[in-house]
């Protein structure tokens, strides 16, 4: 009975070939998104308002989420904290894709020596634990959010410059490479306007699943006082500010923690419909 | 007999693997008039497609390069460009169209953009002028309701109507010549016979040349004006097409004509030409015929044979020619 019900629900809605998961993560991304948009008029309190007569108060029905030790509310601060983060997300997988995809294609496309130097660089950067090698980065540049996206987009292009160079090397062996020279195309022509356009759906793919990734990054950059300072709301502080409260008042940190489980997840299952959905189409 | 649009001499593809080179395409020469059409005959291997990249400095792999005197064609010299003279000539002037139409074009790009960019790369066309043009192009290559038909992607068309998109494509550029490499190999009988049409009254109304390779002889009776019989990387004989067609006096060419099933309707067994093309890399000194031929001499083995022109426009390359149609 539920079985067929079910079956109809997607037959009717036409929820077949990942459609019901790129639904499902496109509805989370947007929901954080429009909470990030509306903040100041979603959020019940200002998120940096300090209030010392409710210092580390329990969830109850004025402060569903509780309030921290400096008496801040904790859901307006995970609400305008979605802005910082979204933002962080966003930003952080553009520059690696830029940077990756145009290292990555012009490199499959020339080969040779020039191929072989890009490759040695992925191999250098490769080698260090993704991690160690942002904060060395970040601890050069000092704190910030700045500083962030610049050692993202220095550590992170070099999965899309593989990716992309996989593809151009197979693409530029192909037909219509050769068609598109026999027209007189230039090579920049051939490649940016023929190529590159055919070999962009695995990062785009990629793209979402990396935000995750980013995201986390974010945080855990955040949590150990190298990203976002202080007093911005932002979750991965949050989390780190209120681990020392983790068995008095769990509620500082795991509001936050679930904000970014969400987001994630919103950003996973976007990239597994987008790449079902893909899938499909080739 | 005025200057040919397309002369080629002693044109030369050769690979360079480790220390040695490997003469893949040697010393083809040949011209191709104003509104010619040349096919360019011979098995898989013999270097047809190589010739025609080679004419368009379009070589498959880098350690492949052309060599030979001249290559004229409006007044340049195709060998003496450098890369960005070449450039400007493709597609202006040397269009070239290929096998298989479904993986020639871009299969993200509307198949109107894909014929305008050409067109406004060479003539310089705003968007608008470029599009009304690409219709006027599919139009012309009999794409039915080209106005709404502009705007499919690839694939969107069948392969017949692929193949009258990649012709527009080529076309839109406006080119003199066109080198059609094996156009009709990939389409069904009817549609190569529409394609085959749709190239003869782009002639007739373009005065195109063309450079038809194909190792089908029907099609290249039905459509071409001289025939050129490649062999092993080397052009072996090059005449009329009637000529050609019903006095051969190269044995391969011969033998090819005999292995067409039209020529014997009765046989049980298809006739074949026995034995294998020599490798390239492995020549015999003398004629690389020589070990299939059914006229070798000793002077064959010895002596590679020039191609030499036997009649007023007839070529050989053979020592012992046939004298009249049919291997004696």
């Amino acid at each position: 009975m539920s079985a067929t019900f079910a079956l109809r629900v997607r037959l009717a809605w036409n929820l077949g070939n990942g459609r019901l998961t790129l639904y499902c993560g496109l509805a989370i991304v947007l929901g954080w998104c429009l909470l990030a948009l509306c903040a100041p008029w979603v959020a019940p309190f200002d998120p940096l308002l300090q209030n010392g007569d409710l210092r580390l108060a329990e969830p109850s029905l004025a402060h569903p989420f509780g309030t921290d030790n400096f008496g801040r509310d904790v859901l307006s601060r995970v609400i305008w904290g979605a802005r910082v983060d979204l933002q962080m997300a966003l930003i952080g997988v553009i520059f690696p894709f830029l940077l990756g995809t145009c290292i990555g294609a012009v490199s499959g496309y020339v080969g040779v020596w020039l191929d072989n130097a890009c490759m040695r660089l992925i191999d250098i950067v490769l080698a260090f634990p993704f991690l160690v090698l942002m904060l060395a980065i970040m601890a050069i540049l000092g704190p910030g959010l700045g500083s962030f996206y610049i050692a993202m987009a220095l550590v992170g292009w070099v999965s899309y410059a593989r990716l992309i160079r996989s593809q151009i090397l197979v693409l530029k062996q192909s037909d219509f490479a050769l068609a598109a020279r026999s027209l007189g195309f230039s090579h920049r022509r051939t490649l940016f306007g023929h190529l590159l356009p055919n070999a962009l759906f695995g990062s785009v793919v990629f793209c979402m699943s990396d935000a995750v990734l980013v995201l986390l990054n974010g945080a855990a950059v955040s949590y150990l006082g190298l990203g976002v300072q202080p007093p911005t709301p932002e979750w991965g502080t949050m989390v780190a500010e209120g681990q020392s409260f983790i068995t008095s008042a769990w509620w500082i940190c795991t509001f936050p923690g679930l904000a970014v489980v969400t987001l994630a997840m919103g950003f996973s299952l976007l990239a597994d419909g987008v790449a079902e959905r893909l899938g499909d189409r080739s | 007999m005025t200057t040919p649009l397309l002369q080629v001499r002693g044109l030369s593809v050769i690979a360079r693997t480790g220390q040695r080179d490997i003469t893949l395409v040697d010393r083809l020469s040949f011209d191709l008039g104003e509104g010619e059409i040349l096919g360019l005959v011979g098995e898989s291997g013999s270097g047809k497609t190589l010739a025609c990249r080679g004419l368009m400095r379009l070589l498959p792999a880098p350690n492949l390069r052309v060599e030979g005197q001249s290559v004229r064609l409006a007044g340049h010299d195709l060998l003496q460009l450098d890369e960005a003279g070449m450039r400007r000539l493709r597609g202006r002037e040397l269009g070239m169209i290929f096998q298989n139409p479904s993986s020639h074009l871009d299969p993200l790009m509307r198949i109107g953009e894909q014929i305008a960019e050409g067109i406004r790369l060479h003539q310089g066309a705003s968007r608008r002028e470029a599009r009304a043009e690409a219709i006027e192009v599919l139009r012309q290559v009999g794409i039915p309701d080209p106005q709404s038909r502009v705007d499919n992607y690839p694939h969107e068309f069948s392969g017949g109507m692929r193949q009258r998109a990649m012709i527009a494509v080529a076309l839109g550029c406006n080119p003199r010549v066109l080198i059609a490499d094996e156009p009709t190999t990939a389409l069904d009988v009817t549609v190569q016979a529409q394609i085959l049409r749709l190239l003869l009254e782009l002639r007739d109304r373009r005065g195109l040349s063309m450079i038809l390779i194909s190792h089908d002889l029907g099609v290249v009776a039905q459509t071409c004006d001289s025939i050129a019989v490649m062999y092993a990387g080397r052009l072996c004989e090059h005449g009329a097409k009637h000529e050609m067609l019903a006095r051969p006096r190269h044995p391969y060419s011969a033998g090819l004509l005999a292995c067409h099933p039209a020529a014997q309707p009765e046989a049980v067994r298809m006739t074949t030409i026995a034995g294998q093309p020599p490798l390239l890399d492995d020549l015999p000194a003398g004629c690389r015929f020589e070990s299939r031929c059914p006229q070798a001499m000793p002077l064959c083995r010895q002596q590679l044979p020039e191609l030499l022109e036997a009649s007023p426009g007839h070529r050989l390359a053979c020592h012992t020619p046939l004298l009249a149609g049919g291997l004696s």
